[in-house]
């Protein structure tokens, strides 16, 4: 029985040094910027919300916060929706190459991000565009760019939960004369909502973070939270209590979402690790 | 069976979206990255130079660096979050109160935007109003300076890499290890083994697909690493944590070199295909084959 409390005092001590990041990062966010420089205390006395509030007042963060809500929701819908008709169609069918084409999906995943940089930036600048119109710095385009790491991710992680519902029932379906459209969203649909909506909820959580292709794509219409967050690190001084708390702002949905999904996220995450 | 042609229909929004965005840019990049092209020389025009830009990236001797530190980092964080990964898990068999809560607390750092965990990081340990550097200097006498030391800044990138992806592994390993059936352990114990030779003859060859295929995931993780480099430490001081990802933003991208940054965004991207497909053929294969 005492061996049990070792394990338990073993592991407050790991959340500890897992929480204490974050609880720092909050420390900071409400914190006016005189103390900053005074010694550093560990404990949190007041709560000073300026910076929550020059946040919420700042216009161009606003618009930063809703583009990057319109992206990771427009990108979550349509890699979800896209990845359930890919996944339906490649289990249901009898396509030729249809495993190679599983396999080349996913390759798009496995390249680094860096690599992306400078491809997508000339051709969305080059050849992506008619007349003075071009994906560059519009929502829908990096709508778009992020189906790159997610569509992949989408049509991996749905895969099993399409061929999990038996063939039976569509086939079924189809004999009493519905339509193949009809089978795909009365029949195969409702059934694989579960699947769908932890699919959904990550997808949103990956593209809600990301920062590297919205910095270098995006100049100011489309410019979304995570680039705002570096825009307040400048050579001339960072501005920290407010890049503490756009850091906050942009963490609080994702602790959201990861709160709805946390049983399923484990097995989201490890994709394929576990499989051996 | 239904006709396939609606199964190509339905996958071809899909492949549509991959091939312009996931394929056609590198065929794109590949074609550009044999040209002399950079929009704001004194001659803007597309120019056809052969394989001057790859000649140019072997002897660049800032990406050569940069694919040096990047191995080194990739190293040293991969196999501590292993060692510390396996550790934890080991720790989370047991029974003991409270083990969902501690696993949820655990899983955090997972959902963390790499932005934000740089961010973080950045608020802890720059001087003077770090946390980290103040108890190091007050207890050790230690003047921690990630902005002018290059071990410090390298190893803080390493330990924040762990901080942010050492839960990962330890997940995958729980999940490998619950999955072992206990004959064998409950055998070896009758036969009088001790706990380090139970572990090196029977955990560790049991776990060993599951280790590798972590290993495979971290690695290809590792060596994309940008965003929280780029927020800790800018890639600084001098080149000591300019990570190959950090090194393209920072010193390729912004030069509007276009036929040179495409060249290192091909080399980095066969690079990276020629570790995966080694550690595959060399590490995961052989052993599917036999298990």
């Amino acid at each position: 029985m005492s061996r049990n409390w070792l394990y338990v005092l073993f592991w407050i001590f790991v959340s500890f040094l897992t929480l204490f990041p974050i609880y720092w990062l909050f420390v900071i966010s409400v914190k006016p910027a005189v103390e900053l420089f005074s010694t550093p205390d560990l404990i949190l006395r007041d709560f000073y919300w300026k910076n929550y509030v020059d946040v919420l007042n700042d216009r161009t963060l606003r618009s930063y916060m809703v583009n990057s809500l319109v992206i990771s929701s427009g990108n979550a819908v349509l890699c979800t929706v896209l990845g359930f008709l890919a996944c339906y169609a490649l289990s249901r069918f009898d396509m030729g190459g249809k495993e190679s084409i599983f396999f080349w999906t996913i390759t798009n995943r496995m390249a680094p991000p860096a690599v992306f940089l400078l491809p997508l930036f000339l051709l969305l600048t080059q050849v992506y565009k008619m007349g003075d119109f071009s994906l560059l710095d519009t929502r829908i385009g990096m709508i778009l760019v992020y189906c790159t790491f997610n569509l992949p991710f989408a049509i991996w992680t749905l895969r099993p939960t399409i061929e999990g519902i038996p063939k039976e029932l569509d086939e079924a379906a189809h004999v009493d004369g519905a339509s193949p459209w009809r089978v795909i969203w009365e029949v195969v649909f409702p059934l694989a909502r579960p699947g769908l909506a932890v699919t959904l909820i990550l997808t949103w959580v990956f593209a809600w973070n990301e920062y590297l292709l919205a910095a270098t794509l995006t100049n100011f219409n489309a410019r979304t939270l995570t680039t705002g967050l570096s825009e307040y690190v400048t050579t001339t001084g960072t501005e920290w209590g407010i890049m503490a708390t756009i850091s906050v702002f942009t963490l609080i949905p994702a602790l959201i979402v990861f709160g709805m999904v946390q049983r399923h996220i484990v097995a989201g995450l490890t994709f394929g690790a576990v499989k051996g | 069976m239904q006709s396939n042609r609606l199964g190509w229909l339905l996958l071809a929004p899909t492949l549509l979206i991959l091939a312009m965005f996931g394929v056609f840019p590198f065929i794109y990049v590949l074609f550009v990255s044999f040209h002399q092209w950079n929009p704001f020389a004194v001659n803007p025009e597309m120019m056809f130079n052969w394989a001057a830009n790859y000649r140019r990236v072997v002897f660049d001797a800032q990406f050569i660096a940069s694919l040096g530190v990047t191995a080194a980092f990739v190293f040293f964080a991969v196999v501590s979050e292993l060692v510390i990964g396996y550790a934890l898990a080991q720790a989370f068999m047991k029974d003991f109160p409270g083990k969902a809560f501690f696993r949820t607390i655990h899983t955090l750092p997972l959902i963390m935007a790499p932005i934000i965990v740089g961010s973080v990081w950045k608020l802890m340990t720059t001087p003077s109003i770090g946390i980290i550097p103040h108890l190091l200097d007050n207890w050790f006498g230690y003047d921690l300076n990630i902005g002018q030391s290059a071990t410090a800044a390298f190893v803080v990138t390493v330990i924040m890499d762990i901080w942010h992806w050492t839960p990962l592994v330890t997940l995958s390993l729980i999940a490998a290890l619950v999955s072992l059936p206990p004959d064998p352990f409950e055998q070896a114990q009758i036969d009088g083994a001790g706990r380090w030779q139970i572990f090196w003859h029977i955990t560790l060859p049991m776990i060993r697909p599951a280790i590798l295929a972590t290993v495979f995931i971290r690695l290809m993780d590792a060596l994309r690493t940008v965003d929280e480099v780029l927020m800790l430490t800018g890639g600084g001081p001098g080149s000591a944590t300019r990570y190959v990802g950090v090194h393209i933003f920072k010193e390729v991208f912004p030069r509007t070199n276009y036929g040179y940054g495409s060249a290192i965004s091909v080399v980095v991207l066969y690079v990276t295909i020629v570790v995966c497909w080694l550690l595959y053929v060399g590490l995961i294969a052989p052993r599917n084959k036999k298990g």
